[in-house]
């Protein structure tokens, strides 16, 4: 029990639900498409539930009717033969139940778990950035695991538990009204007990939570960070620290099982208390009143059954609460509004020049606060422009707005005169070719992460792309070349050679429009000018949105931008802004000026 | 397990209490026989009320026993699990990098957290359970067979069937359980890689492909789970169905022996319930057995760690270091990380004299981090020695060498905490004034006191987030607050705009005076400024000199220049024309 406890402590901390009915109407729902199956299983857990407890009613009889010395023993084995239908039709009704109710619960959550995919697949950027991906995971893992827990176990013990005890109580009633009435008055006190103990351990367990929590986020940053402890000679101090918090966590532990561990006894001993009141008032009924002995043996066997479903009603009852919370939050997210979706008639890009303009476009992460204002810019087909500026200017968020990953809040941008709100997002993205600053590459092969943008496209159009941006020395010297698995975030591969497949991956997709935003540092000399070279080719011919970080990529550029608080500050070629003498003269010297002095 | 040890006396208590709970348990089926038969059966009251407050009194003195045992239990492998995540984490701190080069931080993670929850729910509940189980088997079939041997016989026949079934349910599901934790892992990295890739999705419109891709893994999972279903539809009623076959031999078998005056109706029922007894650790047993394979190798796995060599240690007869003045030497180093086959380092030799500052170029691999990795012995020379003042670096304590230098790495972590509690990571008494002037030389004290809580702002895991050029400078303030006479720099001004990168620069020019200073640097302007250039090629020192004696002396380093400057001097040179120069331009 002690698990229960600590459970139900847990589950109980959570937020409850706002609207309790309203979510459980909606997870009824998803239920509705399994309603015969669902019904079929009710009939199994009355047949196995009410077996159960017609075991000892049949045991009574047999005790009373012919367990005396000298009894006819046709009688028992007529009984007895009963019982043993009763214990057949009991498992029957078990196995079932717990097959077919097993069976809606995991449908129903695969069901549920497509259903939050599909949505986040939908869900606008704005809401992404707002939410860690991490955080958001472990939400979406946890909450669905909760749900399903109570759909699978919760729902099939406490139908159990509940029709269970029904029978019980009532065969209690039937046999012996009296009794029964002195043995019940025992099921309050039960679950009284057992939320005076959920309530007392819940805070324990909270502390003994935090304490823990503290323990491995202690550790986690200094195992990260055991190179700055050996560094800074400070070993000695962080075991210490580690070792409060370790003896926080026992201390805060052992302080919640005290609690826990008087609650088993002292509901065992409330179970006690109800045999003898079985044996004391139930034995004064058969001495004082004739009542039959069977009755005491048949109430013996029912007062051993009926502690556990009480004991299971009160911990699902906690489960379903935390289901319940689990489910809204599920649904809140089902409900966010899909911000950016295509208008209803919006028809697909056709296949593009390659022609970007903004016009007059302002835009703001947060309402009152434009990151980009009044932007104004054209873009010819096949020229290469380059975004400069510092930090924060608001290089990137263009990008993404060429990208629709968010909507313009003035003006408009166009792409060969079509503006990107009147096409579906789909056609507009697939002539869009995008490298990030840092790609990010999925688990599966090397060859799987460069066709990711066209899953279908041949090996000799993989080998062109490939090709085409100079990676194919660094993929052939890679264990198992093209097959070679990439793990968690690539790791195992530099930033260069992450770069690398970014690149492949956007030539396969053969865009007439690039974003790139070139990285910052880390590439060693010879990897970057393989890079440049790739990246060279791959600019080549299709229009250009270059976040630089390069002069060389500047120099090249057809356009350069200079970004200053979401206004373009200076825009010319890279000769014409240093004659200019301006902002970006500036920026241009100080990156250089040291080198001059030697040369 | 040792490390029960100091723990033996409340371990002895729990065992203790758990015998005497056992024992109340075997008994009370025994005074419940006697209330039916010598008090209802033979209808005297007294007895049935002697009994009654015999099972409340039992049941109560058991209570007592039985919480004493959950308590103590729980002291004692408490104190377990915190001695050994003490030990280990103790391990983990002195373990030298090459260690920690091999370890990832999330599997470390996981022995320290679940495996010693693994061993200590093992020699708390595990152990106790294990006994308590064999007791109350043991004690039951004894009272069994000494009851009546023949009914017993009959009673404890199902207990075979119970046991094969549960065999095979064992052995049917741990396969799944694993399937079942693979196929799950699978479906939640589609979904984690989806959101942190999301962009790359969005930007490839492949969402479509992506939902396949998680609707595929959804139903392997969902088949999997049917499976599993299975197995326990079939498993648990039948072992329900044996126990209450177990009920069925007492009674009518039982019965018989009623009939025939050979027993009374309170053994029956007595009977029945010492069953039930017998029959709860059977599934207590077959749930430890599982429990004990984790155990066992989870304790491997700390065992692992526990007895790890330190590769790095201070020698017996080390000394303190002394005050140095900062001379820096490599002589003929060899260095081979653990498991390696190539050197990384062949013959490494150098001198840097006090105060000079050194850039260590070279291509990606050649050996750069390693050499600043080796002056404060993160790592030990696999041949040669390196020197400071003159002495082996090998002669001193760690202690006393790694307070003299001060490191920024190239992708610094800050660890939860104020920002001043990371500036003073080193110097935790440093007072606010020091701290306050080391962030601003290192350029961080105007973003810092912009902060909402300047100096007192929470950062790390839980605090606001800052950008990487902000952690770099908070990483520089930090080795600058040690007044170290050595300072090894990472490359850690890459993550810094150019205009910032500047204003260190200049801040750390007047620092470095006086200060022997390593410097791993993408820029140009960093090396070209520097007292001494390194340059490394596969692990051997190509070059040594200013840099305009590496100009003419080393083409190495004129390629490493040129491609950097092939595209960036010429235009440079073009740049040249009066109207382009700065005022205070280049003479």
């Amino acid at each position: 029990m002690h698990g229960g406890l600590e459970r139900i402590a847990e589950l109980a901390d959570r937020a409850p639900a706002k609207d309790r009915a309203g979510t459980l109407r909606r997870l009824a729902g998803y239920l509705k498409p399994h309603a015969p199956a669902l019904a079929v299983a009710m009939v199994f857990v009355l047949m196995g539930t009410s077996s159960q407890a017609i075991g000892p009613a049949i045991i009574k009889r047999a005790v009373d009717g012919y367990l005396a010395p000298g009894a006819d023993p046709a009688g028992l084995r007529g009984t007895m033969q009963l019982l043993l239908g009763a214990y057949v039709v009991g498992v029957i009704g078990f196995m079932m139940q717990v097959w077919l109710i097993g069976v809606v619960g995991q449908r129903v959550l695969a069901e549920l778990r497509v259903d939050i995919f599909d949505q986040v697949q939908r869900l606008p950027m704005r809401y992404l950035d707002g939410h860690d991906a991490g955080d958001l995971m472990s939400r979406l893992v946890n909450d669905t695991e909760i749900i399903g827990n109570f759909l699978t176990q919760g729902a099939m013990q406490s139908v159990g538990a509940l029709l269970g005890l029904t029978v019980i109580v009532g065969m209690m009633i039937y046999t012996s009204p009296p009794l029964a009435a002195a043995t019940l008055i025992v099921i309050p006190l039960m679950l009284w007990l057992t939320r005076f103990f959920a309530r007392l351990s819940r805070e324990r367990y909270r502390t003994a939570r935090e304490a823990i929590g503290e323990v491995s986020s202690n550790l986690q940053e200094d195992i990260s960070g055991i190179r700055e402890a050996q560094a800074f000679a400070r070993t000695d101090r962080n075991i210490e620290r580690f070792s409060r918090s370790n003896a926080a966590n026992r201390d805060a532990n052992v302080s919640a099982v005290a609690v826990t561990s008087a609650f088993t006894p002292a509901a065992e001993l409330l179970s006690a208390v109800a045999t003898a009141i079985v044996i004391g008032y139930g034995g004064w009924l058969v001495v004082a009143r004739g009542a039959a002995p069977g009755t005491v043996v048949a109430f013996v066997i029912w007062v051993g059954n009926f502690f556990r479903p009480i004991q299971q009603l009160s911990a699902i009852w906690t489960q379903a609460q935390a289901a319940l919370a689990g489910a809204e939050r599920v649904f809140d997210l089902l409900d966010e509004p899909i911000a950016l979706a295509d208008r209803p008639d919006a028809p697909a890009l056709p296949a593009i020049q390659g022609r970007v303009a903004f016009e007059n476009v302002t835009f703001g992460y947060e309402p009152g606060r434009p990151v980009i204002r009044d932007v104004n810019l054209v873009i010819e087909p096949g020229q290469t422009v380059a975004l400069v500026g510092p930090t924060g200017a608001g290089k990137t968020t263009l990008g993404n707005l060429l990208l629709r990953h968010y909507g313009v809040q003035a003006g408009r941008i166009t792409v060969d005169g079509h503006d990107i709100r009147e096409v579906t997002a789909r056609s507009l993205r697939r002539q869009l070719g995008v490298v990030p600053q840092e790609p990010f590459l999925f688990s599966g092969s090397v060859a799987d992460n460069i066709r990711y943008g066209r899953p279908e496209a041949s090996d000799a159009e993989l080998e062109a792309a490939v090709n085409a941006v100079g990676a194919q020395d660094f993929i052939a010297s890679l264990p198992e070349g093209y097959a070679t698995p990439l793990g968690e975030r690539g790791s195992g591969l530099s930033s260069g050679q992450r770069q690398l497949i970014a690149l492949a991956r956007a030539a396969l997709v053969d865009p007439r429009i690039l974003l790139l935003d070139e990285a910052t540092a880390n590439i060693d000399t010879r990897t970057e000018r393989l890079i440049q070279a790739g990246l060279d080719r791959l600019l080549s011919g299709r229009t250009s949105l270059v976040i630089a970080h390069r002069l060389s990529t500047v120099r090249g550029a057809d356009l350069v931008l200079v970004i200053d608080e979401g206004r373009i500050v200076e825009r010319g070629s890279h000769a014409e802004l240093l004659a200019a003498d301006g902002v970006y003269a500036d920026l241009y010297r100080r990156q250089l000026g040291t080198v001059a002095e030697p040369a | 397990m040792a490390y029960l040890g100091p723990y033996r006396r409340t371990a002895i208590g729990a065992f203790f209490s758990l015998v005497v709970v056992s024992l109340a348990s075997l008994a009370s089926p025994r005074l419940l026989q006697w209330g039916i038969d010598d008090g209802i059966q033979a209808a005297d009251a007294r007895i049935v009320v002697y009994s009654a407050l015999a099972l409340v009194g039992l049941a109560a003195g058991r209570g007592i026993f039985a919480f004493l045992q959950g308590y103590w239990s729980e002291v004692a492998s408490q104190g377990v699990a915190f001695d050994l995540r003490n030990a280990i984490y103790g391990k983990l701190q002195r373990l030298s990098f090459s260690y920690h080069d091999q370890a990832q931080t999330g599997k470390l993670m996981t022995r320290v957290t679940s495996d010693v929850e693994q061993v200590r729910t093992f020699v708390g509940i595990g152990v106790l359970q294990l006994a308590s189980a064999l007791t109350l088997l043991l004690g039951s079939a004894a009272v069994l067979l000494y009851m009546n041997w023949q009914l017993a016989l009959g009673a404890l026949s199902v207990i075979p069937a119970i046991f094969a079934v549960l065999a095979l349910f064992i052995v049917r599901i741990r396969p799944r359980f694993k399937v079942i934790q693979q196929r799950l892992g699978t479906l939640n990295t589609v979904l984690q890689e989806n959101l942190a890739g999301v962009r790359v999705v969005r930007a490839f419109a492949t969402e479509p492909a992506e939902s396949a891709r998680y609707r595929a893994a959804n139903q392997a999972l969902l088949v999997e789970w049917l499976a599993q279903i299975k197995v326990f539809a079939t498993s648990f009623p039948l072992i329900f169905f044996f126990a209450n076959l177990g009920t069925l031999v007492v009674f009518w078998y039982g019965g018989n022996k009623v009939i025939a005056g050979e027993l009374s109706v309170g053994a029956l029922v007595a009977f029945n319930l010492y069953l039930a007894l017998l029959l709860m650790p059977i599934f207590i047993l077959g749930g430890l057995a599982a429990n004990l394979s984790r155990a066992g190798a989870s304790a491997e796995r700390l065992f692992e760690i526990i007895d790890a060599d330190i590769e790095v240690r201070d020698r017996a007869d080390a000394q303190p270091l002394g005050q140095i003045e900062g001379r820096v030497s490599f002589d003929a180093v060899h260095f081979r990380y653990v498991g390696a086959e190539k050197e990384v380092l062949s013959g490494v030799s150098f001198v840097v004299e006090p105060g000079e500052t050194v850039a260590i170029l070279g291509l990606t691999g050649s050996g750069k981090s390693t050499v600043i990795n080796l002056i404060p012995r993160f790592y030990d020379v696999t041949g040669g020695a390196v020197r400071i003042d003159g002495r082996d670096i090998r002669d001193v304590t760690l202690d006393s060498l790694r307070t003299q230098i001060g490191i920024v790495h190239q992708d610094p972590i800050l660890f939860s905490g104020s920002i001043r509690d990371n500036i003073a990571f080193g110097r935790p008494d440093a007072p606010d004034a020091e701290v306050e002037s080391a962030a601003r030389a290192a350029q961080a004290h105007d973003f810092i006191a912009a902060l909402p809580e300047g100096y007192a702002t929470p950062v790390g895991e839980r605090g606001v987030g800052l950008s990487g050029g902000q952690r770099q400078r908070i990483a520089i303030a930090r080795a600058i607050l040690v007044d170290p006479r050595i300072l090894i720099f990472d490359d850690s001004t890459s993550a810094v705009d150019t205009e910032t990168e500047s204003r260190i620069q200049a801040a750390l020019d007047q620092l470095l005076a006086g200060r022997t200073a390593f410097v791993i640097a993408q820029r140009l302007s960093t090396v070209i400024g520097a007292d001494r250039i390194l340059v490394l090629e596969d692990g051997r020192v190509a070059a040594n000199g200013s840099h305009d004696q590496l100009l003419a002396e080393s083409a190495l380093y004129c390629d490493i220049v040129a491609s950097q400057l092939m595209e960036d001097l010429p235009t440079q040179a073009s740049l040249l024309e009066p109207a382009a120069l700065p005022p205070h331009g280049e003479g």
